[in-house]
């Protein structure tokens, strides 16, 4: 689906956690980002949204939230507790 | 007339009149529905399969909005091991995710078995905190049961496959039975240390490679895993599309494991917690891909309208249509993920 280009990471993520098929994975996904379900696989699109949110994207620009940081924002903007931000709430104390 | 151009299910190319495709997607699909017993695929999907073999592109494509996620098994090594290109598995997931465009991955030991991890799963596990720093998208651990390394010499069980010749069904029976125990304290204990790693997930891959013993003891061990670690998301996939019966009266939650197909399959990995089930239609390099496809796109439906979780259909080299050939062709490739989604309604691939 395209991956952090996109939303495929997310949608994967709702796939791997909750068990949702993929009409609805994707209809989570896209309520939660506040897109359609269409748009969430338009790369154009999506850079706009995962730049405001600061969730990741290829190619990111200096200051950009990078990996378990921006898995701390996916955690919060999909509501779910995803197991390396738990992880590192704890080692750091942030829990 | 003008002739199609195909291929056969070793990839070979092969040019086929339209009567002919659609007598192989008919074949096809009545094959499936025989060995499964399940419908098979209706007049109008059998002519929207024919559009798609016909098409006159090398790369098809998935309608716009249909698109789908993927997963992987062995994929921290395809780039680095397979491709032998020197880079090192936690670079490779970096890879894949910002070049590649991956959905999630998985992060394995090129002796892709639990059993051959458990000795390093310190250093396994090392690398899956790395990794869950850097990467965005989910990581999970993956590897195969692979019941056969628990036998002599490689293990400490009898071997069932040669007690079997011997006519010792019995002992064999209990050697699968022994071997299942050892490799569920195993599979749960790596899934503890990848847990505490930050892990994602954890992918059972090839189930079913050492038959029904093989099934049952992935099945035991994420049920256990799922009652240690809710949260821990669990991804199970296939060896193949029937589950052999090396030792024949094994079930779980009631029901016999050998003799399965993949929609049933489907259903009793849920019932053991399974969050992201595989099903794997094998291909057969001595017919045609319309025959193949026909007949993968018939068992993945049945097996996404039965599933209670999402279905990731298996598309790689032998399996889901896709050409029994270490290179598989980009026609034959996208044709199947095609069909596999768009008919087949796979939830990923």
């Amino acid at each position: 689906m395209g991956g952090i280009r996109t939303a495929g990471d997310l949608v994967l993520r709702m796939q791997l956690a909750k068990s949702m098929k993929i009409e609805q994975a994707k209809q989570y996904v896209a309520d939660c980002l506040g897109v359609t379900s269409f748009e969430l696989n338009d790369c154009s699109v999506m850079r706009e949204i995962r730049q405001s949110l600061d969730i990741g994207y290829p190619m990111p620009d200096p200051g950009a939230a990078k990996g378990i940081e921006a898995k701390v924002n996916i955690a919060r903007v999909l509501g779910l507790k995803i197991n390396a931000v738990e992880r590192f709430k704890e080692k750091t104390g942030l829990q | 007339m003008n002739k199609i151009f195909t291929r056969m299910g070793d990839g070979s190319p092969l040019w086929l009149s339209p009567d002919e495709v659609r007598f192989e997607l008919n074949e096809g699909t009545l094959d499936a529905a025989d060995r499964g017993k399940v419908d098979p695929l209706q007049k109008e999907e059998l002519q929207y399969l024919y559009e798609i073999i016909a098409l006159p592109v090398n790369a098809a494509s998935i309608k716009r909005g249909q698109e789908t996620v993927t997963s992987s098994d062995s994929g921290a090594f395809k780039i680095n091991y397979q491709a032998n290109i020197s880079l090192d598995r936690a670079t490779a997931i970096m890879v894949h995710e910002k070049v590649l465009a991956a959905d999630s991955l998985d992060l394995g030991n090129i002796d892709y078995s639990y059993k051959s991890v458990k000795a390093i799963m310190h250093d396994e596990a090392k690398v899956m905190e790395n990794v869950q720093l850097c990467a965005i998208m989910p990581v999970l651990y993956g590897a195969m049961p692979n019941l056969g390394l628990y036998t002599k010499p490689d293990g400490p069980v009898d071997n069932w496959s040669e007690l079997l010749p011997l006519g010792k069904i019995k002992e064999a029976r209990a050697a699968q039975e022994e071997a299942v125990e050892l490799a569920v304290k195993d599979m749960v204990y790596i899934a503890g240390g990848m847990h505490a790693a930050g892990a994602d997930g954890i992918n059972f891959d090839t189930c079913g490679a050492s038959g029904d013993a093989d099934v049952l003891a992935a099945l035991l061990a994420i049920r256990e895993i799922k009652q240690k670690y809710p949260n821990l998301g669990v991804e199970m996939g296939m060896a193949g599309e029937f589950i052999l019966g090396m030792h024949g009266k094994l079930e779980f939650n009631k029901t016999r494991i050998a003799g399965l197909y993949p929609h049933r399959q489907a259903e009793l990995a849920a019932s053991a917690g399974v969050n992201i089930f595989g099903p794997v239609i094998n291909t057969n390099s001595n017919r045609s891909f319309p025959w193949n496809l026909a007949r993968a796109v018939t068992f993945i439906k049945t097996c996404c309208e039965t599933s209670p979780v999402p279905v990731h259909a298996n598309v790689g080299m032998g399996v889901g249509a896709t050409p029994m050939t270490p290179v598989p062709p980009v026609d034959a490739v996208t044709r199947a993920a095609k069909a596999l989604i768009e008919i087949g309604k796979a939830d990923g691939l």
